[in-house]
């Protein structure tokens, strides 16, 4: 019987071949960034024994990285790291809030924003800041890189783009401008370790008052995170006032085809999407207010 | 297929063992290393009775690999005394009488030394929030929660 087999290469050329030679003789490779989906899944029914890349011991997978020219997040960089990052705080708190709402302390201590990214669960917090952040994948392949935006990233419930051989490095994302901050906000029956009902992630720019650029994404609302340019259209060239919230609401609501399930009905995730929009980019328009 | 060669730092010692790759770390503490004071609750990382420090980061032993303990420093519930005596979370949680069946406990304590750790003087909310991953059901937490301002209290001012 085919048994697990486990390899930590210290070169992301050796991973890459190491991938292209397991595809080559037919076996499954894992990748083992932080773990906290991937043990799970090992346990359950249905996973097969296959090739376990651990890619910790990459320096690039390890990089964090935040200064004026822009911010990179290895994959393999934990979310207690990077919610305990100084700089990151001030620069991405909404994504941080996100990282911050994923598990308890322990599975923090493991677990990877990129992680949660491929894991490409329809409620994956930290995906809709991402995308508001503007995250762009960073993607190891055979012959090089190649980069992906994070809305593009997530293909299907479960699914992500990576192709055979390849294995996602890291995040890159702008450092926002002065004027710039994003916010998160979810909707969970608890208020700690539960599932989204509902998330959106936004991300707006003021200048004098005026918002002047803006994104917005909603999670856990449809089978992939979701970017709608029209709750950003209804906000570019506002005062952020109380109408132009509400556009950006409805927006989100007719961006979001929901499932009804045990933690809501597809009915209350639209209502709540909304709710949660027009919160987060109060939120943020505090935060740039405040700063 | 063979099994894999490791060696650790556990509770301060030195350790070479061999597992298998799918063995969590987990199993080998408990079934290689015979450190059984790390208990098996949901083994799906939900109930943190499985609390250890790597490296100083509190992690869910069920939800790593024992392999990828290689070169790195684990601290477990064994190692939480001394030997002058307990440590003063074990002597708070004993004053508290803050558990009652017990598989929780290694975890608590493991989970909240890190916590003082961080946060020396934590109050009720940050204890609550930070714990949120370790799950007792018996005692209702209060008392957990009173054991740990008690030994933070202690620790900050040893008497």
């Amino acid at each position: 019987m085919e048994s697990y087999s486990y390899a930590a290469p210290n070169s992301v050329s050796e991973a890459v071949a190491l991938l292209s030679d397991n595809a080559s003789i037919g076996r499954q490779t894992q990748i083992l960034a932080g773990g906290t989906d991937v043990l799970v899944q090992m346990r359950g029914s249905g996973h097969t024994p296959r090739a376990i890349l651990d890619i910790k011991a990459l320096v690039e997978t390890n990089r964090l990285e935040v200064s004026a020219e822009g911010i990179y997040i290895g994959s393999a960089v934990s979310s207690a790291v990077i919610n305990e990052n100084q700089q990151l705080q001030e620069a991405l708190p909404g994504l941080l809030e996100a990282a911050d709402l994923i598990g308890s302390t322990q599975i923090q201590g493991r677990a990877t924003i990129c992680g949660n990214l491929c894991n490409a669960s329809p409620a994956g917090d930290s995906i809709p800041a991402m995308i508001a952040a503007s995250a762009v994948c960073d993607i190891a392949t055979a012959t090089g890189t190649r980069e992906l935006p994070v809305e593009e990233f997530v293909v299907g419930v479960g699914q992500n783009a990576l192709q055979p051989g390849e294995f996602l490095l890291g995040l890159k994302l702008p450092m926002p401008t002065p004027g710039t901050k994003d916010a998160y906000l979810r909707f969970t029956p608890r208020t700690e370790m539960d599932i989204a009902v509902a998330g959106v992630g936004v991300s707006l720019t003021l200048k004098e008052g005026v918002c002047t650029a803006a994104r917005v994404a909603i999670g856990a609302v449809a089978p992939t995170a979701r970017l709608v340019p029209e709750a950003a259209n209804a906000l570019v060239g506002t005062d952020l006032n109380d109408q132009a919230l509400a556009d950006a609401g409805e927006a989100c609501k007719a961006a979001a085809s929901p499932i009804s399930d045990k933690r809501g009905t597809a009915q209350y995730r639209k209502k709540v999407v909304a709710v949660l929009c027009r919160r987060a980019i109060a939120l943020a328009h505090q935060r740039i207010q405040g700063a | 297929m063979a099994r894999l060669q490791v060696e650790s730092t556990i509770n301060g010692e030195t350790k070479e063992f061999l597992c298998d790759a799918d063995q969590s770390m987990l199993d080998v503490l408990r079934d290689e290393l015979g450190l059984t004071g790390t208990k098996e609750g949901c083994g799906t990382g939900d109930c943190g009775a499985c609390s250890i420090l790597v490296d100083g980061r509190l992690v869910c032993a069920c939800l790593m690999l024992g392999v990828e303990s290689g070169g790195k420093s684990i601290e477990t519930i064994e190692g939480i005394a001394d030997k002058d005596g307990l440590h003063p979370l074990q002597r708070q949680f004993l004053e508290n009488a803050a558990l009652q069946c017990g598989i929780c406990t290694p975890g608590f304590i493991v989970a909240s030394k890190a916590l003082l750790e961080k946060h020396p003087n934590p109050d009720e909310e940050t204890i609550r929030y930070w714990l949120a991953g370790n799950l007792c059901r018996c005692t209702g937490y209060d008392k957990i929660i009173r054991a740990v301002q008690d030994a933070a209290a202690e620790m900050s001012h040893p008497a």
